[in-house]
């Protein structure tokens, strides 16, 4: 049922003939839409920081590529946008929430990482001229991946939907070990970016006055995390957060809050299960089919998509550990 | 979502249930008309028909007609079912790390053996992805390995045995964008590491069929349809084109490469019982650059 097209990609080739027949009638959907385009939802989680989450699926014709979750800061001099969803139209009622909520200027727009459920609205943002901030490596995987995610947009997420969506790469951006500090009027947020985890640029956003931390998808609750990078870096990096004194965070995908170090429980046996599952089939000389059909099975009914999503992360965690 | 589509392939299972039944009953008149347009000894031609079409209605057979043309022009080819057999996952999660096993039924001796494996992948931009040549020194001619693979498409390994027949079993995958969606390690990371090796040796599992080892190269095999940079620029293909696998200094295995191989190519083989001594493995890219390395013959637990 379900197509992993690119290692990561949170899109499918689900097909629906009812839907088809209905997309016959988009372009009028389409411009009716436009013209007054629903704020998506969004939940104050904390005083200033308002999150819309996105549904537990791949993206498709009926959830438009709204799977991840995305939001904004509010400060007294501006607003800061954190990801901003699947499309130019997710990205278009994302910018309708923040106007509901604030006459502020849109100051940033940062992305966590390149996927495109997480990057896809940016253009929907350029009238305000941002500053578009990512990490270092992110413009290089944008243009790298970017025309390929695109051009299979519309058959994912409906014809008429990804009408509007453009690459855009960050004007700004943020190196390992050199954490960047944005000011948004009597709040400041870190943004610090990570070596190889969830994929090589990762950035996570951190808001001091309340002490929440935007983790991006290195923490996945609920659904299944899907690997794009290094198991090991990962590990890490979650340790390194573990470590950090955070109030509560906002996952990539899952709830729009969550208290922390709790949050990431679930997703830290998950791979300490891959880990421990792949190592000893390495060993005695298994195969990634061998690894495949055994590794984390315990898991299953305990995430969203695990079948859609186990398997390339044991083939994943399977090509690094054999290294070792 | 899921329904509808389920709902859909059912309609469509039903349908052709129906006409599958109402064919079969003319079934008989048409077998005898068959049997009498195919000349009595002449072997059933797989590329005309094999039973991966039931998985794949409607396959553009274009891209393999060429490549037949191209590589046996008029030679038969039989069916492999006897002769070797290939296993792969029919929907791949990864499509950059498609693992696949091509195994011969029996072992090679000095009278019958498998000279070459020809992998062909008929809808990727550079169909032959590999050509295995083995020796009876090989032991059992199986490969195990990982390709890339850019849509949907058949999967063939085509075995040309010592006496010059053809045999090929086939497989049809699910997976796109294996070729032109690159890896995560930037292209300075990827090269820096190239040319890191390391040989395993494994648990022999087929009797009669000697040793198992298995030979990993890091080398980022870019295929030359992945993009670098913001301005668009293509990576220039630059890939493992050979590898040689000695022992003692006979001849086990070697490979021609290209760029449908996973980045760090990885291939499983056997080594016949008779050949001894340290393992070698020369291993070349398109760039020019020759990789070399040795390994004495380890048991499982030392590797």
């Amino acid at each position: 049922m379900l197509q992993r097209s690119v290692p990561g990609s949170p899109f499918t080739r689900e097909r629906s003939h009812w839907l088809r027949v209905l997309t016959l009638f988009s372009p009028i959907v389409f411009l009716a839409s436009t013209a007054c385009a629903e704020p998506l939802a969004v939940e104050e989680v904390a005083e200033g920081i308002f999150v819309h989450t996105g549904s537990h699926q791949d993206a498709n014709r009926e959830n438009h590529g709204d799977i991840a979750n995305i939001g904004f800061v509010v400060g007294d001099r501006g607003v800061a946008v954190v990801d901003t969803g699947g499309s130019y139209r997710l990205g278009w009622r994302l910018r309708e929430a923040v106007k509901s909520v604030t006459d502020l200027p849109i100051l940033y727009v940062i992305n966590t990482h390149v996927h495109p459920d997480h990057t896809f609205g940016n253009a929907a943002f350029a009238g305000d001229e941002p500053e578009y901030i990512g990490h270092t490596k992110l413009p290089r995987q944008m243009a790298a991946r970017g025309d390929y995610y695109l051009a299979r947009l519309d058959e994912f997420i409906g014809e008429g939907q990804a009408e509007g969506t453009k690459v855009v790469s960050p004007t700004r951006t943020v190196a390992i070990g050199k954490p960047v500090e944005l000011d948004i009027g009597g709040r400041v947020l870190i943004l610090i970016a990570y070596p190889q985890a969830h994929t090589n640029n990762d950035l996570t956003v951190m808001d001091l006055k309340t002490g929440t931390l935007w983790t991006g998808d290195l923490v996945f609750m609920e659904r299944i995390p899907s690997m794009d990078g290094s198991i090991l870096g990962w590990k890490k990096v979650l340790e390194r957060l573990r470590g950090m004194k955070i109030t509560k965070i906002i996952p990539g995908h899952g709830p729009a809050s969550a208290s922390w170090p709790e949050a990431q429980n679930a997703q830290s046996r998950y791979f300490e299960e891959l880990i421990a599952g792949v190592r000893p089939i390495i060993k005695q000389g298994g195969t990634i089919t061998d690894a495949v059909a055994a590794v984390g099975k315990g898991e299953a009914d305990k995430w969203e998509l695990f079948d859609d999503y186990n398997p390339g992360n044991v083939t994943k965690t399977f090509t690094e550990l054999e290294w070792e | 979502m899921f329904f509808g589509w389920r709902q859909a392939s059912y309609v469509g299972k039903a349908a052709l249930a129906v006409l599958l039944a109402a064919f079969m009953a003319l079934a008989p008149a048409w077998a005898e008309e068959a049997t009498d347009d195919v000349p009595p000894g002449d072997d059933y031609d797989v590329s005309n028909h094999d039973p991966e079409d039931d998985v794949s209605p409607g396959y553009e057979h274009d891209a393999w007609n060429n490549i037949r043309d191209m590589l046996y022009e008029d030679q038969v080819i039989e069916d492999g079912k006897d002769v070797i057999s290939m296993t792969a996952p029919y929907r791949a999660m990864d499509a950059a790390i498609v693992p696949i096993t091509i195994a011969a039924a029996k072992p090679q001796t000095k009278d019958e053996f498998i000279e070459s494996i020809t992998l062909v992948i008929d809808q990727n931009p550079s169909p032959v992805a590999a050509v295995f040549h083995l020796t009876p020194d090989s032991g059992l001619a199986a490969i195990d390995t990982r390709i890339r693979i850019n849509a949907y498409t058949k999967v063939r390994a085509i075995a040309n045995m010592n006496d010059g027949r053809l045999f090929m079993a086939t497989k049809f995958i699910k997976a796109s964008g294996g070729c032109s969606v690159p890896g995560l390690s930037g292209m300075d990371e990827a090269l820096a590491r190239a040319g890191k090796m390391k040989m395993k040796f494994l648990t022999p599992d087929v009797e009669g069929a000697g040793g198992k080892a298995q030979l990993m190269i890091k080398h980022p095999n870019f295929s030359g349809l992945q993009m670098d940079q913001v301005s668009g620029v293509v990576i220039p293909a630059h890939y493992v084109d050979s590898i040689k696998v000695t022992r003692g200094g006979t001849k086990i295995l070697s490979v021609e490469g290209d760029i449908s191989l996973s980045e760090d190519p990885n291939i499983r083989f056997y080594y016949g019982e008779e050949t001894s001594g340290d393992f070698t493995a020369v291993v070349t890219d398109t760039n020019g650059e020759t990789f070399k390395k040795s390994w004495p013959v380890l048991r499982l637990a030392e590797n």
